[in-house]
């Protein structure tokens, strides 16, 4: 069937099937690549994308459950200066190696800080704690979202 | 420009940061080629059988569908292996484990060819099976290969029946050394099976361009060693083949030998097309590979004074159906069975059993996690009989620059004695050991444990080439793949000091078999320090012909030029007097002289054994590597209602000789740390008779962010190591190798009891606590 999609503010008319996955349709029908299939069972966090919002995962949500809602992916999200704070961030903490995980860790940790500009060190673990790393050891990639958090405050606070 | 390039010692981000940040950043998994099909595989269901027939008719009816092999497309005497040759592109004739690919399709989709593979019947013989490694070494146990002693070897294996190979190693005389003991420790432990897990499952794509030639993308950590198992297991001359590779999402061990490349370019060659095979979470926990489960009986003796005399260790090591990397993993773990420790009188020997469950190979310790596990509890218990503080024990102990290692090998740099000190200060070690009651907090018991390790960086071949290009800038081509680690990043960072050239002006070539000098892979925690070298040589080389070149340039003496940061040549004592790379490589192409290439291969070739000191059979390795060192203190928290245990805090040093990057090296020793914790406390697979009961991420639990420490310190220690590049050692693999002894020894310092098996869940921690209860009460 014919499921219309808004993917990072745009509209795709794609043709989907009923058990194709928002993971599925994404990468392979529209090539946003960005989001990985580490185990398509919702437990690793690697297809992470923004739903209306908030950090989903791809290989569980439907694409046709998805159609008329604000579909945001790291090619899209990567134009908005959070994000670039918190890419900047990841980089300059090393807070990823292999980088398989890092765009799903990037979404989460964009839907974070949506929500809470200011978020402790046990925060950053709670909100993420369902995206896994196995290259890290997660700590620098707790430092990078709240360093990123701590420079988006900055900013705001000077205007 | 100033005088001084600092691109080693700098800690600049991984080179391919912004493709990873961005998402852009390509996996097998995104890669898409013309006209590409995808595959799916058929598995075994069972753990032993003889396969009767393959029905593939219906399946190969079904629109869409392109081709289909099985074991009647493989020549019976084409075999693969790192050491023994005993395993087919795919199942041959038997089936050997639960999972194991018998069969694989290419069709238009990858649904389309999963539906396929669902309707291709095989028709089995069932065998019974040899499932546990004790009981298949037994004589009346059920042969996994029919004839393992024809297979052939590269080394002396001893391999027969279910024996797939033996390694025995001593040193001084252990039977007599054991009644110069005042104190003995001796036990049994168990090690699991885990799960490397890297994020990204294993994948390929292979291209058959019009003259059959294949061109072969895969998750792999060596390009090199891809090749060479296609080729063997499916009877293609290496001219055949080309193995390339995209970014790699980790590796750890599991894709440095083969896993779905040979099926791959066995259905592609069959096909005439490409395709793209990338395996499910759960078919890559079931076919691929896992670090092996050990059983090992361990005894250490010593004198009042704290001097460790002697030690025997008997390993018997779970191989699974196939040999991959299990001989290098069992002799390996038995020469750095000790620990950096002098022991004089050392027995070491053990076996590798073939079974029918999937293999058992490389991962990030290559054995030494295992073996640590056991050797540091004892020496743990040795100081605790001995009463003197675990620390001091050690120290009385640890090998010092002019000892050999077990079997006779040199150490020239050795920074552990440091370890000690850094680990022992930050933890505040006596004080906090010291501490009585306030340890404890409600039902919560706090413990302290120690344990130190060593690990080599090195082994086999490496070579690097390093090109002037026209312009004056450079382009290195080592062939080691960067699995995640960063590799590309410090190896242009040594590439750039060498050249005094800013790190912009040097690209790193990708990984290929058809350009790149040979490398044998990214194993062994080698790559900074082999191919590092042959990346420092080859760059000289480079410096000696652009001063060639510029001598005849400038009219001068070559003795009289040198090497100016920026990408210059100039004379001595001459400020003005200077040529840029870009001029010297412009008359090199067009004028005279020919291009600037400089090279350099080379193969690690110290001796492991010494025959006057050691006695060695069934080593599959003569030259091992270069020793690094590390130490580490645990703070452990053990719920005595639940079992749980938790380490808030942790201190980890590593002797590294020197770090070229010091966020990548403290980047291996957390993420070694984290691993090493769910090595220790969670992870664990689990068999069902022969199937694996958790191949899921939900079943098969890693650390998350939640058990992560609050407080991780890592301490890098640099002791120079004079054969090094720049004094660089190796750092991949060795932070794993403490980790799950240190938490046993600190949850012994806080509840009382030592654990034998690994992970130390809460339900072992609970059936402890429970019988020291009954003990005393």
């Amino acid at each position: 069937m014919s499921v219309e999609l808004l993917i990072n503010g745009k509209a795709f008319n794609v043709d989907a099937g009923i058990g194709d996955t928002l993971l599925s349709v994404l990468r392979e029908k529209l090539d946003f690549k960005s989001a990985k299939r580490g185990c398509n069972q919702g437990v690793c966090g690697a297809c992470t994308v923004s739903v209306d919002g908030w950090p989903m995962r791809g290989c569980l949500s439907l694409a046709v459950g998805c159609a008329g809602k604000d579909i945001r992916t790291l090619e899209g999200l990567s134009a908005t200066r959070r994000m670039q704070f918190l890419q900047e961030a990841f980089v300059n903490f090393g807070a990823f190696q292999c980088g398989f995980c890092t765009p799903g860790m990037l979404v989460a940790a964009d839907a974070l800080l949506a929500r809470e500009l200011n978020p402790s060190h046990e925060d950053v673990k709670v909100a993420m704690s369902g995206n896994l790393c196995r290259c890290t050891g997660y700590l620098p990639i707790v430092a990078a979202v709240r360093n990123a958090a701590e420079r988006i405050r900055k900013e705001a606070a000077r205007g | 420009m100033g005088d001084q390039i600092h691109a080693v010692g700098a800690s600049i981000p991984q080179l391919d940061s912004h493709e990873k940040v961005t998402g852009t950043a390509q996996y097998v998994a995104d890669l898409v080629r013309p006209g590409m099909l995808h595959a799916a595989i058929v598995q075994s269901p069972h753990a032993h059988a003889r396969i009767l027939s393959y029905d593939i008719k219906k399946a190969m009816e079904l629109p869409g569908v392109h081709a289909i092999v099985t074991g009647d497309d493989l020549d019976e005497s084409d075999r693969m292996g790192a050491f023994i040759k005993d395993e087919p592109a795919f199942a041959k004739g038997k089936v050997r484990y639960v999972g194991e690919i018998v069969a694989a399709v290419a069709a238009d989709s990858e649904a389309l060819a999963r539906a396929a593979a669902r309707l291709i019947d095989i028709e089995y013989e069932l065998l019974p099976a040899a499932l546990d490694p004790m009981e298949a070494l037994k004589p009346d146990a059920p042969k996994v290969h029919d004839d393992s002693a024809s297979y052939v070897k590269v080394f002396d294996a001893g391999t027969e029946g279910n024996v797939c190979s033996r390694t025995k190693l001593s040193e001084g005389d252990v039977a007599a050394a054991w009644n110069q003991c005042d104190v003995i420790v001796e036990g049994t432990y168990e090690t699991q099976a885990q799960a490397h897990l890297s994020l990204e499952p294993c994948g390929a794509l292979a291209e058959v361009d019009a003259q059959g030639r294949v061109t072969l993308w895969s998750a792999n950590q060596s390009v090199f060693r891809v090749q060479a198992n296609v080729c063997e297991s499916l009877g293609l001359p290496m001219t055949r083949l080309r193995c390339q590779t995209p970014r790699i999402g980790a590796g750890f061990g599991n894709k440095m030998e083969a896993h779905v490349q040979p099926v791959l370019v066995c259905l592609a060659l069959k096909a005439k097309k490409t395709v793209r095979l990338i395996l499910s979470r759960e078919e890559d926990f079931e076919t691929v590979r896992a670090r092996h489960p050990f059983r090992i009986r361990m005894k250490t003796g010593a004198t009042s004074d704290g001097k460790l005399l002697a030690r025997e260790v008997e390993l018997v090591l779970d191989g699974g159906a196939y040999g991959d990397d299990s001989p290098g993993v069992l002799g390996y773990a038995l020469l750095m069975n000790v620990g950096p420790y002098n022991i004089p009188n050392v027995l070491a020997h053990g076996r590798v059993a073939y079974t029918n469950k999937m293999r058992f190979g490389a991962f990030r310790g290559f054995g030494v996690p295992q073996v640590t596990f056991a050797s540091e509890q004892q020496i743990d218990e040795l100081a605790k009989k001995l009463g003197i503080d675990p620390i001091a024990l050690r120290r009385i102990n640890i090998k010092g620059r002019d000892d050999k290692w077990f079997c006779g090998q040199e150490i020239a740099s050795n920074g552990l004695e440091e370890c000690l000190n850094k680990v022992e200060e930050a933890s505040d070690w006596r004080a906090v050991r010291a501490g009585g009651q306030e340890r404890a907090r409600g039902d919560v018991r706090i413990g302290y444990g120690v344990a130190t390790s060593a690990h080599i960086g090195g082994l086999l071949a490496s070579g690097a080439i390093v090109r002037v290009l026209e312009d004056g800038s450079v382009l290195l081509n080592t062939g080691a793949v960067d699995i995640g680690q960063g590799s590309n990043t410090v190896l242009t960072q040594m590439c750039a000091e060498a050249l005094k050239l800013p790190i912009e002006k040097v690209a790193i070539a990708s990984p290929d078999t058809d350009g790149s000098p040979y490398n044998w892979g990214t194993t062994a925690s080698r790559v900074t320090f082999m191919a590092g070298r042959s990346v420092v040589k080859a760059a000289a080389e480079v410096e000696e012909k652009l001063k060639q070149q510029a001598s005849a340039m400038l009219e001068c003496s070559a003795d009289d030029l040198e090497l100016r940061a920026g990408g210059r040549i100039g004379v001595k004592g001459a400020p003005g007097m200077e040529l840029p790379f870009g001029a010297i490589s412009g008359r090199a192409h067009w004028a005279a002289g020919g291009p600037i290439i400089g090279s350099h291969s080379w193969v690690f070739d110290q001796k492991t054994v010494d025959p006057k000191r050691a006695i060695a059979t069934g080593l599959p390795f003569q030259q091992i590597g270069i020793f690094s060192f590390t130490a580490i203190v645990v703070e452990v928290e053990v719920d005595l209602l639940t079992g749980k245990v938790r380490v808030p805090r942790a201190w980890s040093a590593v002797d590294v000789g020197r770090a070229i990057n010091p966020q990548l090296v403290k980047g291996q020793i957390e993420g070694a740390f984290v691993q090493g914790l769910g090595f220790a406390l969670t992870e664990e697979l689990v068999w069902d008779g022969g199937k694996l009961a958790n191949p899921t991420l939900m079943d098969y639990k890693i650390p998350t962010f939640v058990e992560l420490p609050d407080d991780l310190n890592t301490f890098i220690v640099e002791s120079n190591e004079a054969s090094g590049p720049f004094g660089a050692k190796s750092v991949g693999e060795i932070g794993m190798n403490g980790v799950a002894a240190a938490i046993s020894n600190g949850i012994a310092n806080a509840v009382g009891f030592y654990s034998p098996r690994l992970p130390i869940t809460g339900e072992r921690v609970m059936e402890s606590l429970n019988q020291s209860w009954q003990a005393t009460s």
